[in-house]
């Protein structure tokens, strides 16, 4: 019997909901961690039982948890052994920048003067297409690390921080985050990610070496407004069943690259606005993806108080609100970047999470939706585990 | 034995009660006690103050016998009431909300 796990990451915990394949019936499970922010929880791809979390906290920093039961039961990686010598050795929550491959630069911070680079927190764990025990994990400030134990320790991949352009990046309202990375499931060494405010990069030899990926992008609200970096991508999806067709939600403007982010090209077309956080992309249509216009980057809520998807069949620039279930009035809530998701099923289910606490479900592309959970906290992830 | 006090949060991660109690070999300072309470509770690596610096996470301050010991060097002898296990090393989060 098929099923779906959402995996859904809030402000005060974690809350993993379960179906059957019909996805009408919904059962909740938590709160997790209660009280600390989940900024993301994700499962493996080639085993569905383990699953990664970031659990942080402004007044004890950064842990990372791991379930090897669906989300039963949860560990912290190393937390219970003793090193030599009576020496902790849970050390799933030191995220170190490798100072000796890469030099620590400093960055640009809000005012424009140059900061140095602080961890904070980790935003987007994302496991491997074929071991699972090894996992990237983006994090603030921005740099991407990797496990390879299972979460005990982690490394840098410090090609990506010392490229060159450091001093470039700049913090947006929510810190310099990496907040997106795409493995590419027909090239193991071509990996894409995405920082605010730096923009997209990609590696073709497994993280020894990036470039950026951001030609073609426009934001006037910068002071060169194509410049190869300081572009505000707030996230991008690919499909698995055509590498390279990438599409991104900038700040402002939807767009899409046909050439794994060489080139970019607008598909904002009829949108009743193009700035927004989340985009994905539908399972088993490459051409079909899906977004939620927010109204402005000073107003964080949908247009006209009404929450609308909107879906493209044709890889954008023709859209379609899709409204069946959502409220359509007195709607002001906002949906972030890591909160879409889309599972496997023959009939693509899609997910999506609220800053009001809602999350809604369709189980047909889109075309209608039910709220399978509301009044949690504010959502800050979410992630569908497609269950056979 | 040298008693301990850390936030809810914390005690929820290490599985532990309201009061810990841990065996400290003199000097007892911030320092041994914090690595006896990291050695003991793993988990707690990180959490209190950082893998490298040891500097203190900044929402979080240390008390004892009701005097601030936040700012005191890491290597300077508890009060003897701590060391005695009388009165316990503190380990208190800012306040959260209004």
């Amino acid at each position: 019997m098929s099923g779906v796990r959402v995996l859904v990451g809030t402000r005060k915990g974690a809350f993993v909901l379960e179906a059957d394949g019909k996805r009408q019936n919904w059962k909740v499970n938590g709160p997790f961690f209660a009280g600390w922010e989940i900024y993301h929880m994700k499962g493996s791809p080639v085993d569905t039982n383990r699953i990664y979390v970031s659990q942080t906290s402004g007044w004890f920093g950064q842990l990372i948890q791991r379930s090897n039961d669906g989300g039963k039961t949860w560990e912290v990686p190393g937390g219970t052994e003793a090193g030599e010598f009576g020496r902790p050795k849970g050390q799933s929550n030191k995220f170190a920048y490798d100072a000796a491959a890469a030099p620590m630069t400093t960055h640009q911070w809000y005012d424009g003067t140059q900061h140095p680079w602080e961890f904070k927190r980790v935003w987007h764990l994302e496991p491997s297409l074929t071991d699972p025990d090894k996992v990237y994990a983006g994090v603030e400030d921005a740099a991407l690390f990797q496990t390879t134990d299972a979460g005990l320790t982690w490394k840098e991949v410090p090609g990506l921080r010392g490229h060159g352009t450091g001093p470039q990046w700049q913090p947006g309202a929510g810190g310099l985050g990496l907040h997106t990375i795409i493995l590419d499931p027909k090239d193991a060494n071509r990996i894409y990610i995405a920082i605010s405010a730096a923009g997209a990069f990609r590696t073709d030899d497994g993280g020894a070496t990036w470039k950026p990926i951001n030609k073609g992008l426009r934001s006037p609200y910068i002071p060169d407004q194509d410049a190869e970096i300081g572009h505000c991508v707030h996230h991008i999806a690919m499909s698995a069943k055509k590498p390279g067709v990438l599409f991104m939600q900038k700040h402002w403007d939807v767009m899409r690259s046909d050439n794994a982010g060489d080139l970019w090209h607008e598909v904002s077309g009829n949108l009743p606005t193009d700035f927004g956080f989340v985009i994905d992309v539908h399972a088993h249509d490459p051409e079909t993806i899906y977004v939620v216009p927010i109204k402005s980057d000073g107003e964080h809520y949908p247009p006209e108080g009404k929450l609308r998807v909107y879906r493209s069949k044709s890889g954008g620039n023709e859209w379609e609100p899709l409204t069946k279930g959502l409220p359509q009035e007195n709607c002001y809530v906002d949906i972030l970047r890591d909160a879409m998701s889309v599972d496997q099923l023959d009939d693509c289910g899609v997910y999506f999470g609220t800053t009001g606490g809602q999350v809604y479900a369709s189980s047909n592309g889109g075309d209608s939706w039910q709220c399978i959970v509301h009044d949690l906290p504010a959502v800050l992830s979410v992630e569908a585990q497609t269950l056979r | 034995m040298i008693r301990v006090v850390i936030p809810a949060h914390l005690r929820t991660l290490a599985g532990v009660g309201s009061e810990l109690q841990l065996d400290v070999s003199p000097p007892v300072t911030i320092e041994s006690v914090l690595d006896a309470l990291e050695a003991k509770y793993p988990v707690l690596s990180g959490t209190i103050r950082d893998h490298g610096t040891k500097q203190r996470r900044a929402f979080l301050r240390y008390f004892a016998c009701e005097e601030d010991w936040s700012l005191e060097p890491q290597d300077k002898p508890l009060p003897d009431a701590v060391v005695s296990g009388k009165e316990p090393f503190l380990v208190i989060g800012a306040i959260a909300g209004g």
